[in-house]
């Protein structure tokens, strides 16, 4: 009988693991995947050290992590955003296009000492002239011309360039301002290439 | 009279066919440039791939007395199905062998045989795991040669070692593992049908067909490597663009994500060297 009073906290929470792929999934593959690698350049082994946001999306996936857990998760990365010290949210399109166009950073095989590429194109259309873009993200070609420039869209676009978990939970957009890859003066410059009216995604 | 009729018949017929097949050719390479600058390439260049350099010289590699014990592969070297049978063995592959007591994949047997057998050292194998220019990979040619060899064979792996279906399990979990600065698993790029980074096709490797898309055509020369390249290295580079460390060649996630990568593929006929960008 005692026995079975022990259990029943296990007993309980066995329909509850059963909608993810299991609770060990992600120590698994973290235990593997670290016998498996090893350090190279800025690629640390802490690297394979999952957040909060990442470890949820992992256990659930390709399903979505229930929207308790997930409320959490948004709210938290939701905090960590931050908006221009100077209240100025746009830069330089040119140098945006610039930032959107290039592909490296924080891989082990990039120099460090340079700033991070956002890859926008990767994943997106932009520039209504580059025809090298990717449809993982939806098109942003014409973003300002379609959206205005109220300070609540400048500040909602700011905030999803800044992290885009704090919106979509498993989005496959990288956390560009919480994960310290672009800095703020990059972000003004990706916002400038979305709004600005001579920029070319808006031309 | 009657021979130089039939011998203008002969060119005739052969000006009009390369006319006929040059036009084609061009049409589909040009409407097929404007997606995929390799699809123009392999117009180019037909069923000429250059791996067959690869392929010549891992047949030497295989069948010659080599190492410190001098012994040929071909007499020692157990893929799966046997001392030295090559036919169909990359199609059975990762599995689990009993004298390693692992699941291993085509790359990791390779080095287990080259090193047991011929007497190699590991890590001379595996510091010339990538050739580079003129110093070629006896790997990537042993790959080139043994892959061929399954050609238009399906792919089959029933997982009845308890250590299979783990690594099945294990890679799996590392497919949707997400990590580093960006976020990324594997399935953030793969795991949606239709999908392409820039203007490369992303193939969806957690169904059958973008599994059998991608995994019947490795290894395969890379053009703009100008070197064949094995799963290992295909699956090292998307980690290294995934913002995270160095994967280790024939290391356990390697395996068992080529294992999770082959088993998704199941059915799928070996196409393999392939020709790729």
């Amino acid at each position: 009988m005692r026995i079975l009073i022990r259990l029943m906290p296990l007993l309980a929470a066995v329909p509850l693991l059963s909608a993810a792929a299991g609770p060990d999934r992600n120590a698994q593959a973290r235990a593997a995947m670290q016998s498996s690698f090893k350090a190279h350049g800025q690629a640390g082994m802490e690297r394979l050290d999952q957040d909060a946001t990442q470890a949820l999306c992992s256990r659930y996936a390709p399903g979505m992590p229930p929207g308790e857990d997930a409320a959490r998760a948004m709210a938290a990365n939701r905090a960590s955003i931050r908006y221009p010290a100077d209240g100025n949210f746009l830069g330089d399109w040119k140098r945006g296009e610039a930032i959107a166009q290039e592909g490296t950073g924080k891989q082990y095989s990039d120099d460090p000492g340079k700033p991070s590429g956002g890859n926008c194109y990767a994943c997106h259309r932009l520039s209504g002239d580059e025809v090298a873009y990717g449809t993982i993200g939806p098109s942003l070609y014409q973003f300002g011309k379609n959206r205005g420039r109220s300070e609540e869209m400048l500040k909602l676009t700011w905030s999803m360039i800044y992290d885009m978990k704090a919106f979509t939970l498993c989005s496959a957009m990288p956390r560009f301002g919480s994960r310290g890859i672009l800095d703020e003066q990059q972000i003004k410059d990706v916002m400038a290439l979305l709004f600005d009216p001579d920029s070319p995604v808006n031309r | 009279m009657k021979a130089s009729a039939k011998k203008f018949g002969f060119w005739l017929a052969a000006a009009v066919t390369a006319a006929c097949s040059f036009t084609a050719t061009l049409v589909w390479a040009q409407s097929a440039a404007n997606q995929d600058p390799v699809a123009e390439y392999r117009a180019m260049f037909g069923d000429d791939n250059p791996a067959e350099l690869w392929l010549t010289r891992g047949k030497d590699l295989w069948t010659a007395p080599r190492g410190p014990k001098h012994v040929a592969l071909a007499n020692t070297c157990d893929l799966g199905m046997g001392v030295g049978v090559i036919a169909g063995a990359y199609a059975h592959l990762p599995r689990y062998f009993v004298d390693s007591g692992r699941v291993q994949d085509l790359e990791s047997r390779l080095l287990t045989c080259m090193v047991v057998q011929q007497g190699f050292k590991q890590a001379d194998l595996v510091a010339n795991r990538f050739g580079d220019g003129d110093r070629k990979s006896d790997l990537e040619a042993l790959a080139a040669y043994l892959v061929d060899a399954s050609r238009g064979v399906p792919i089959s792996l029933p997982l009845d070692h308890p250590q299979e279906k783990r690594a099945y399990a294990l890679g799996e979990a590392i497919f949707y593992y997400r990590a580093g600065t960006h976020d990324f698993s594997c399935a953030t790029c793969h795991s949606q049908p239709d999908k392409r980074i820039r203007l490369q096709r992303l193939p969806d490797l957690a169904t059958p067909e973008g599994a059998r898309e991608a995994y019947t055509t490795w290894p395969a020369y890379r053009v703009s490597q100008g070197e064949v390249r094995t799963m290992e290295w295909r699956l090292g580079d998307c980690f290294r663009q995934q913002r995270l460390p160095e994967m280790t060649y024939g290391s356990d996630a390697a395996i068992a994500l080529t294992m999770f990568l082959a088993k998704n593929a199941e059915g799928g006929e070996l196409a393999a060297p392939g020709l790729k960008r």
